[in-house]
């Protein structure tokens, strides 16, 4: 399926939960969804016929300057076509579905996401950083992250 | 005469024969520095719980400092068994959004590092995993014939193992003049000890008794967690993006996608993961011939070498096939010549993830040999 049919098809099911496909040079085709409704949207990608999303090749997070965004990068192995799914949260609440009921392989990216930009995931079984130590404050990635001075009296530098 | 104070035990509150072990960081049989913390029942194990992030070096952090090119170093250091696949995919994201067509020369000289380079990964992945099911003998033999790749790969770039020789739009340089002969004779040393490693190693019966049947990962799950690569394939899935994507020159070859076929024990067990990596090796070989006879003599490898880099603004994910998986980076372009947001998405960290999930329930010495025959490289996993 083409990124535009898999949007039309979405925009039936989901009607403003799904916003707008952005198709311009030099991306690749993104579709842009509710926060609320990622779960369901996944959980259509992956099951209905005619798209079978069975493999989510990697879920970043990003610092939008106001907002923290979520992306979704997913491939069918069956039909072998590929469509990009994009979110938005505040900064405030970053509060995003899991997905790792889904796709195992979401489990390790949204504790990564978690760790360096501090998006939370709702319901994922095992809400903890990854590769920064446990007790590490704040989260890296952001633009405005500001790395502290001493790390259990060693120092950052 | 005092009172005895009678202590009365609840045996069966007493989780008296469960113990948790901490392997690693720092043991050989954990291939770098992962942690691994697991529970054991007598000696199968019942949990295993990966601690990362001993070798994160915050690469994504870096690269928003770094201009494009200053980023091409550090991409070597993440899967640094292997660090000429590695910035394939990075060089490649960028040509597609500076819309760059690399010349033909190029293309072949860039399919001859890579698979020179798959073929040396693989002879570590399989040398380390017969050491960790204690054959050492195939390990010297693998060491010694990766020393001429190695040797190729440094009088091109000049570098044993950290290359930094792919460019946006070319290569750092040319090549020297007995360049093809060489790789030709290396591919000849490679097939004579591949050979020999199959009696050796692959169809010794110990080898098999300890590998067989161990760690099996069937398909569904390997796709739901993301595996890519000999771990996927030795599963059964033929998911090879050079061919199901066919990237640069890849659609002119003729090779076949090795995966599991469970001649020895079941398809996924760690046996036919390693069966794929030795069979893969063999593929490599035939694509390097093919590339060799194909390569144009003429066109300047660097010609089309941008001084700067501006990309404009976009996003793009692109994908290899790497000796260990898909590679894929996530770069998002604010229009300057420094990334907004660079994601790698190392091979490696999603294999590993599948970990606890079929090692429950063999026994302890099992676990260090599904590990190697995941094959991982720490560098990958935490960047």
């Amino acid at each position: 399926m083409s990124p535009q049919e898999i949007y039309e098809k979405l925009k039936k099911d989901f009607g403003d939960l799904v916003t707008e496909l952005v198709d311009v040079p030099q991306t690749d085709p993104y579709i842009r969804v509710q926060p609320s409704a990622v779960f369901d949207i996944c959980h259509s990608l992956r099951d209905d016929a005619g798209l079978e999303f069975d493999y989510l090749m990697s879920l970043s997070g990003t610092d939008l300057g106001e907002q923290l965004g979520v992306v979704y990068h997913l491939y069918s192995m069956h039909h072998r076509h590929k469509i990009v799914i994009k979110t938005e949260v505040s900064k405030e609440n970053p509060l995003v579905p899991s997905v790792e009921r889904l796709w195992r392989s979401a489990d390790w990216h949204e504790r990564e996401a978690w760790d360096l930009l501090g998006i939370r995931f709702d319901g994922h079984h095992n809400h903890i950083r990854i590769l920064l130590p446990y007790d590490w404050e704040g989260h890296p990635l952001r633009k405005d992250y500001q790395a502290p001075e001493t790390y259990h009296g060693m120092k950052v530098s | 005469m005092s009172e005895i104070k009678r202590m009365d035990l609840e045996y069966s509150q007493l989780d008296s024969d469960r113990m948790r072990i901490n392997v690693g960081p720092q043991h050989p049989s954990t291939h770098g520095v992962l942690r691994l913390e697991v529970e054991v029942d007598g000696e199968i194990v019942t949990e295993v719980v990966p601690h990362l992030g001993y070798l994160h070096r915050s690469f994504e952090k870096h690269c928003e400092r770094m201009t494009y090119q200053q980023i091409i170093p550090y991409i070597d250091r993440m899967d640094y068994i292997s660090a000429m696949n590695n910035e394939w995919p990075y060089v490649m994201a960028l040509e597609k959004m500076l819309d760059i067509k690399v010349p033909e020369k190029v293309e072949y000289l860039r399919v001859i590092v890579s698979e020179l380079n798959r073929i040396a990964n693989h002879q570590i992945a399989v040398a380390t995993f017969g050491l960790d099911a204690g054959a050492f003998t195939p390990f010297l033999f693998y060491f010694r014939d990766r020393e001429y790749i190695i040797w190729i790969l440094e009088k091109l770039s000049g570098a044993r193992l950290l290359y930094n020789y792919f460019r946006v739009g070319g290569m750092a340089a040319d090549i020297y003049p007995t360049f093809k002969q060489e790789v030709l004779d290396v591919v000849a040393k490679v097939r004579k000890t591949n050979a020999e490693i199959m009696n050796l190693l692959i169809y010794n019966s110990i080898f098999i008794k300890r590998t067989a049947h161990v760690g099996i990962l069937t398909p569904e799950v390997a796709i739901n967690y993301g595996c890519s690569g000999p771990v996927l394939r030795g599963s059964g899935v033929a998911h090879d993006l050079r061919r199901d994507e066919a990237y640069s020159v890849y659609d002119r070859f003729d090779f076949e996608v090795p995966v599991g076929k469970g001649e020895v024990g079941v398809v996924g067990d760690s046996w036919n993961r390693n069966m794929v990596r030795v069979n893969e090796m063999e593929q490599s070989c035939r694509i390097i011939e093919q590339a060799i006879a194909q390569m144009p003599d003429e066109g300047d490898v660097t010609a089309l070498i941008p001084k700067r880099i501006k990309i404009p603004k976009g996003e793009v994910y692109m994908r290899a096939e790497n000796p260990k998986g898909d590679l894929g980076f996530y770069i998002v372009s604010n229009g300057t010549d420094k990334p907004e947001r660079l994601k790698a998405r190392g091979a490696s960290f999603v294999n590993l993830s599948v970990i606890p999930e079929i090692s429950k329930g063999y026994m302890f010495a099992d676990l260090i040999l599904i590990l190697g025959s995941i094959d991982i490289v720490l560098g990958e996993v935490d960047r």
